[in-house]
């Protein structure tokens, strides 16, 4: 049954990939959510039998790579954590594929499109129940690749093709840190099996090794190695241009790939290994300060934005960043909840948003939408849900994930836990902010959009209706129904799978600050909300008097334009890079020095030296006369052994001289011969 | 027997040899010099052969001197015959226009 969840999937990939021609779209669309539906009530069952039942399952498959000490093999652990997030990838990729059959419909490519999916809930599957690190690299590459091949479904978009390539260059640069990371974790405890590593870790808690000729601390090195590949996957700050960028896939791909699954990957590789970050004060330090960086910019780009989706991608940036620095402060628990809830409104805000493209006529500018509430009530009700449950709104699922997270950033009482603290309180302020400024533009305000666009707009059918309904529902309730097995107090559901260390432990503390402090969030939250409706309700004046200061223009361009990072990106990376490649490394490289060191350069020579031998013959009598004349004396020389240099020089050195005399011929011939 | 140098004899003979070497490739114009210069070296070469032969009171080296001088005889008949024809052919003998075998 365990295995069946994983390969169920891949199944449903191969029919509706290799035979989808065959089966027609909706015959590979059944398949494959037949497959996802199969997979996600034995993800129930294990969810079941691992976490309420406590007893976790792990199948040794076969083996894969067996050599020497390095051994990966096909192994499947499903403990706690897995089963989580088996219930969650399970169940938010079968609502998406019951979304695209409809979204999709009128699209020629529906079985490839369907059969990505599946390939992607596989690999994403295969990830979180890995037993070693080989295996999870392989999940991790998988989702990579499936979000290239989705983010580029529209191949033919030149705008679709460029970020599906920036999507998989970015996360390529995290995958080196990950893949270096899976190489130092071997060279430290000689195996790759994550049971071994983590009962390892405590004898390792000084070792040593060199990096690029530092010596670093071995577990230190590891984490932050391994935290450089969850920055590229999990878009924190540095590598997050990606994730905006990907929105220009269809909209049930963003909800899967961008906001559920994939991209909560990175933050589950922490969460898995919180047994070895639990032993690097230094490593958790990094990862809360760029987890609360992360969540504080995100949320003041999505403040600006006006591309619906990407608003929507920016506040899952955000989002990322408090569960990246829920884990750096110890609290994996806590993160893991966050992430699981997250999933569930995050999926409902995107197919939301999918569903209003979808009635505009694939219109995504906020600017150009607007009285959608009359006409989509059904989604209007669905996108408050999830943008009250994504602001924290009190006994809505987010609610109790991300108050629980800013508690305990609270609740550490050092200089590290105040920073995330407050920069979570501000991103919680702005947070509401734009998800109330979104449900503003495109629901409230007179409609903005064209006429023909409104008249043909129609609320969400059945089969895009029902996935909404449900993820609303679970929006709703998970949270408060989950709270208690997740992150109760002394609760038995992780089981091992986490280990947090006494000393880092501030579950306790969190219960007693002060009231007024466990207040803060829901009341900047409202505050939040209620500025933005008050802003673009009743003051549009303001509004429009700021547009005349040059400081809010200035701000509003910096915000808007994402913090200059792309432009910091390509003017200084990417184009310096494309520069050396070109210039140096090619130019100067590849076609310069290799080329007059190697086979052009020795072509010249050879010719040129040929030419001069060949003009030493130049059809004069008296010419020929003297050169017999001194070969004829060389060899008496040589023959009578009479060395007549020898006394001035030292003969080993005659080698230099003909080597030196070739390469004066060379170049001596070369200049005149680009004079002509 | 008077005890002479032999060396004097043979100085003379290499002096001419080189004469007629320097001959061949320090003259750029006339190609009859050049035929002369030839002779020349034979004869010096003959000197020698005849030095040799009366110092070391040996009959074979003035045998060798007798051939030679066929030889040579010969070669010079040849040699103006092909002058000949070629100043037939070129209307000139100058040596310096002789170079349409170039390389």
């Amino acid at each position: 049954m365990y295995l069946t969840i994983i390969f169920l999937p891949l199944v449903g990939c191969f029919f509706s990939g290799f035979f989808g021609r065959f089966l027609s779209p909706k015959g590979s669309a059944f398949i494959t959510i037949l497959g996802i539906f199969i997979a996600f009530i034995f993800s129930l069952v294990a969810f079941f039998e691992v976490g309420l039942s406590l007893c976790p399952c792990y199948i040794q498959l076969l083996p894969w790579i067996d050599c020497e000490l390095f051994d990966a093999s096909w192994g499947f652990m499903f403990d706690t954590i897995s089963v989580g997030m088996c219930v969650t990838v399970t169940f938010i990729s079968l609502l998406v594929h019951i979304y695209s059959t409809s979204y999709m419909s009128h699209d020629p490519h529906q079985p490839r499109f369907m059969a990505y999916l599946s390939l992607f809930t596989f690999f994403m599957l295969c990830l979180v129940t890995a037993d070693n690190f080989i295996q999870l690299f392989l999940g991790w590459e998988g989702v990579g690749l499936c979000s290239y091949l989705l983010i580029n479904f529209w191949f033919t978009r030149l705008q679709a093709n460029k970020a599906a390539i920036k999507a998989m260059i970015i996360n390529r640069i995290g995958d080196v840190g990950l893949a270096l990371g899976v190489f130092a974790a071997f060279i430290v405890f000689k195996t790759t099996n994550f049971s071994v590593i983590f009962s390892l870790v405590p004898y390792y808690v000084n070792h040593e090794i060199f990096f690029f000729t530092y010596k670093c601390n071995a577990i230190t090195l590891i984490g932050l190695l391994l935290f450089i590949g969850s920055v590229g996957k999990s878009a924190q700050l540095g590598l997050h241009t990606w994730l905006p960028d990907a929105m220009e896939g269809p909209t049930p791909v963003s909800a899967l790939i961008h906001a559920a699954t994939m991209v909560t990957a990175g933050v589950f590789l922490i969460i898995r290994c919180s047994p070895l970050y639990e032993y690097s004060e230094s490593a958790l330090f990094i990862i809360v300060i760029f987890g609360a960086l992360t969540a504080f910019f995100a949320a003041t780009i999505g403040l600006l934005q006006n591309d619906l989706k990407k608003i929507i991608a920016y506040s899952t940036c955000s989002q990322l960043g408090y569960m990246v620095f829920a884990c750096g402060l110890s609290s994996y628990s806590v993160s893991m909840f966050h992430l699981v809830n997250h999933a569930y409104f995050k999926a409902l805000l995107f197919l939301s948003a999918g569903s209003v493209i979808h009635a505009l006529n694939n219109e995504q500018d906020m600017r150009r939408m607007g009285g959608l509430l009359q006409v989509l009530p059904f989604t209007y009700c669905m996108f408050v849900v999830g943008s009250l449950a994504l602001m924290g709104f009190p006994f809505l699922t987010g609610f109790y994930s991300k108050d629980a997270i800013l508690e305990i950033a609270y609740a550490k009482y050092n200089f590290i836990g105040t920073f995330a603290h407050w920069l979570g309180i501000i991103s919680a302020f702005f947070t509401a902010f734009y998800s109330f400024r979104l449900i503003y533009f495109t629901f409230v305000i007179s409609p903005n959009g064209y006429k023909t666009n409104m008249q043909n707009a129609h609320d969400a059918p059945l089969l895009m209706g029902l996935p909404l309904f449900l993820l609303s529902v679970a929006s709703i309730f998970i949270g408060y129904l989950t709270r208690d097995l997740y992150i109760g107090l002394g609760t038995p559901f992780w089981n091992n799978a986490i280990y947090t260390a006494p000393q880092n432990l501030s579950y306790i503390d969190a219960e007693f600050i002060p009231t007024s402090i466990k207040w803060l969030p829901v009341i900047f939250s409202l505050l939040g909300a209620i500025l933005s409706i008050f802003l673009y309700h009743n003051c549009k004046q303001i509004l429009y008097n700021l547009t005349s200061i040059s400081l809010f223009r200035y701000i509003y361009a910096f915000l808007n334009r994402r913090w200059l990072f792309d432009r910091l990106q390509n003017d200084f990376i990417g184009d310096s890079f494309l520069k050396i490649g070109y210039s140096i490394t090619y130019k100067k490289l590849d076609k310069g020095i290799i080329e007059v060191i190697g086979p052009k350069g020795i072509i010249n020579l050879t010719t040129n030296i040929g030419k001069q031998v060949i003009s030493l013959q130049s059809g004069l009598i008296h010419q020929y006369a003297s050169l017999i004349f001194v070969g004829v004396i060389f060899i008496v020389i040589k023959i009578t052994n009479f060395n007549f240099f020898h006394p001035f020089i030292d003969i080993h050195v005659y080698f230099l001289f003909i080597i030196g005399l070739l390469f004066t011929n060379f170049f001596y011939v070369k200049t005149k011969t680009s004079s002509k | 027997m008077f005890s002479i140098d032999q060396s004097k004899y043979l100085f003379v003979s290499i002096v001419l040899f080189l004469i007629g070497v320097s001959g061949i490739f320090l003259n750029r114009k006339n190609i009859i010099i050049l035929l002369m210069s030839i002779e020349l070296m034979l004869l010096s070469i003959n000197f020698n052969f005849i030095i040799f032969s009366v110092f070391l009171d040996d009959i074979l080296g003035q045998l060798f001197a007798l051939l030679i001088l066929t030889i040579a005889a010969a070669e010079s008949a040849i040699g103006l015959a092909i002058l000949v024809i070629y100043y037939r052919v070129r209307g000139t003998i100058s040596i310096e226009l002789i170079n349409l075998m170039k390389g």
